[in-house]
C-alpha cells in the first residue's frame, strides 16, 4: 500500500468518505421507498378496522372493501364534539381526512386532550350500524394498539382487534391472537368509570371486563387502559350523539 | 450433526477445498457460536419461544452475517485500525436497516413478523465477532463461507431450542408460512378434565438458558475434545 492506513488524516478521512456514503445510501433508500410504506401501513389500517367488525381482507384488495363497508369518517374532540366527517374514497394526502389521524403519534405526543381530535369510523355490516374506535396505549415493551367495534347501541362490543410492536411472544404478543380478541364480543362498554378492565388471567370477569393472558399481565393491563381511557372520550360523543343519524 | 469427528486441525494451503469445507462445519459443532464460544446467548433467549421466529431470526441473522462478512472483507485492507470496530457497527446496522426498510416496503406482513428482531440483529455479538476475527483478515470466499457456517451453527441451536421450548411450553409447533398448530387433543388438557398441562415455565427465557446449558452438556458428552482440562 502507498498509503499509511493508519495516519490521523486518513483515518478522519475515511470516517468522513464512509459517513456521508453510507448516510447518502440510507436516506436516498427511506426516500425512494416511503411512499410504498406509507400505502402499506394505510393498508394494514384498512385491514384492522375491517377486522374489528369481522370483515376479511387481503393486502392488495383492501380498499373497495372498505369503502362499502365504512360509510363515514368521523373526527370528535376530546369534548366528543363532532369537528369533520367525510365519506367516499379515503385521500390519503387530506390531512383533514379523519383516516389520516395518526393517533399513535397523537398519544406520543404530550400535547393535551383538548388539542387532539379522534377519529371514529361509522360502518354498515348486513344492515347494522357499527362504529369502529381505534385505540392506543402502552404494554410491556412498547406500544400496543387496536380497534374496538361497537354495536348501533353504543356500548356493546361488537368485536376487537389488537397488534402490538414488541410484546414478548408466547406471553403479551398473544394478544394478536383470537382467543384473546374473542371474549370481547358481546361485553359492554360502562357508562360510568371504570368504563372497561382487561383482569388477572383466570380472573372472574364481569360484563365490562375479559380475562387477560396469564404470564402477560402488563400487556394484558394496557389493553384495558387503553379501552378503558379512549372510551371515556368517545362515551361523551356517543352520549350526545342523536342514535338514528340515517 | 457432530458428523465432522475431531481431526486434527491442519491447515494446509493448497487445500484450499477442504480448509473451507472446515470453515462450513466447524462452527456447527467444534466452534458453534453459542454452545463453544458463548456468543449471541442474548437472542436465543429472546426470540426460541416459537419455532416460526426462531426460523425467521436465522434467515436474516444469515443475510446480515454473509454481507457484513463480504463487505468487511472486501474493505479489510483500507480499514483503519483504530476505528474498525465503528467501521465494523456501520456495515451492519446499515444492513440490518435496508433489510428493514425493504421488507417494510415490498414484504410487509414479514416485515412484521421481524420488527422485534431487527434491534437484536444488530446486538448480536455473533456477528461482529465473525467480522473482527475473521473478515479483517481473510478474502471474500472464505469470508462468504465463514459467515454462512457460524450462521447455520447459530440456527441450528436457536431451532432446536425453540423446538424444545414450544413443543412443551405451548403444546403446538409452528413454522412460518403455516402458522401455530397444536397437536395436542384438546381432551388431553387439565382443564377439559384430562391429565396434561403445558408447562409455563418454557415460555419464560430462563428456560430457554437451561435448555442452552443441556445441549451444551450433551455436545461435551459427545465431543470430549471440548472439555477444558483443569
Amino acid at each position: 500500500m502507498a498509503f499509511n492506513k493508519n495516519s490521523n488524516g486518513y483515518t478522519f478521512l475515511f470516517a468522513i468518505v464512509m459517513v456521508v456514503l453510507v448516510g447518502a445510501i440510507l436516506a436516498s433508500l427511506s426516500l425512494s421507498l416511503k411512499p410504498m410504506q406509507k400505502a402499506n401501513q394505510a393498508e394494514k389500517k384498512m385491514m384492522n378496522i375491517l377486522g374489528a367488525i369481522g370483515v376479511p381482507s387481503e393486502r392488495g384488495a383492501v380498499k373497495p372493501v372498505f369503502a362499502e363497508y365504512v360509510t363515514d369518517r368521523i373526527s370528535i374532540d376530546s369534548e366528543g364534539r363532532q369537528v369533520n366527517t367525510m365519506g367516499g374514497e379515503v385521500d390519503p394526502t387530506n390531512a383533514e381526512d379523519p383516516f389520516n389521524i395518526d393517533v399513535k403519534k397523537d398519544f406520543r405526543s404530550k400535547a393535551p386532550a383538548s388539542e387532539l381530535s379522534f377519529p371514529l369510523f361509522a360502518c354498515q355490516k348486513d344492515g347494522q350500524d357499527l362504529y369502529v374506535v381505534p385505540v392506543v396505549g402502552k404494554g410491556l415493551w412498547g406500544p400496543i394498539w387496536g380497534y374496538v367495534a361497537l354495536e348501533s347501541d353504543m356500548e356493546t362490543i361488537y368485536g376487537a382487534v389488537f397488534d402490538h410492536k414488541t410484546e414478548t411472544p408466547g406471553l403479551g404478543a398473544e394478544i394478536k391472537e383470537g382467543f384473546f380478541q374473542a371474549p370481547f364480543k358481546g361485553k359492554k362498554i360502562s357508562k360510568v368509570a371504570p368504563h372497561f378492565a382487561v383482569v388477572k388471567g383466570g380472573a372472574p370477569t364481569t360484563e365490562y371486563s375479559v380475562d387477560g393472558i396469564t404470564g402477560g399481565t402488563i400487556t394484558s393491563k394496557g389493553v384495558g387502559e387503553m379501552v378503558d381511557r379512549t372510551m371515556g372520550i368517545y362515551l361523551k360523543y356517543f352520549q350526545s350523539a342523536p342514535k338514528a343519524q340515517k | 450433526m457432530s458428523t465432522e469427528t475431531t481431526t486434527a486441525v491442519e491447515k494446509k494451503e493448497s487445500l484450499f477445498s477442504k480448509k473451507n469445507r472446515k470453515l462450513l462445519t466447524d462452527p456447527l459443532d467444534d466452534s458453534n457460536p453459542i454452545t463453544v464460544q458463548v456468543l449471541g446467548i442474548c437472542s436465543a433467549l429472546a426470540i426460541t419461544v416459537q419455532v416460526q421466529q426462531a426460523v425467521i431470526m436465522s434467515l436474516a441473522v444469515l443475510f446480515v452475517m454473509i454481507g457484513g462478512n463480504v463487505i468487511v472483507s472486501l474493505m479489510r485492507n483500507i480499514i483503519p485500525d483504530r476505528i474498525r470496530i465503528i467501521v465494523q457497527l456501520v456495515v451492519i446496522a446499515s444492513l440490518v436497516i435496508i433489510v428493514d426498510e425493504v421488507l417494510k416496503a415490498y414484504s410487509p406482513d414479514i416485515s412484521e413478523k421481524l420488527s422485534v428482531f431487527v434491534g437484536l440483529i444488530i446486538t448480536n455479538c455473533i456477528i461482529m465477532g465473525r467480522l473482527e476475527a475473521f473478515a479483517l483478515g481473510n478474502k471474500p470466499g472464505p469470508s462468504m463461507l465463514d459467515a454462512v457456517g457460524n450462521a447455520m451453527g447459530y440456527a441450528w441451536i436457536l431451532l432446536a431450542v425453540a423446538l424444545v421450548r414450544e413443543v412443551f411450553g405451548s403444546g403446538a409447533i409452528s413454522f412460518p408460512g403455516f402458522g401455530q398448530v397444536k397437536f395436542l387433543p384438546e381432551g388431553w388438557f387439565y382443564a377439559n378434565g384430562g391429565f396434561y398441562e403445558n408447562n409455563n415455565l418454557m415460555i419464560l427465557p430462563p428456560m430457554a438458558l437451561i435448555t442452552v446449558g443441556v445441549i451444551i452438556w450433551i455436545q461435551r458428552a459427545r465431543n470430549r475434545s471440548l472439555i477444558e482440562e483443569n
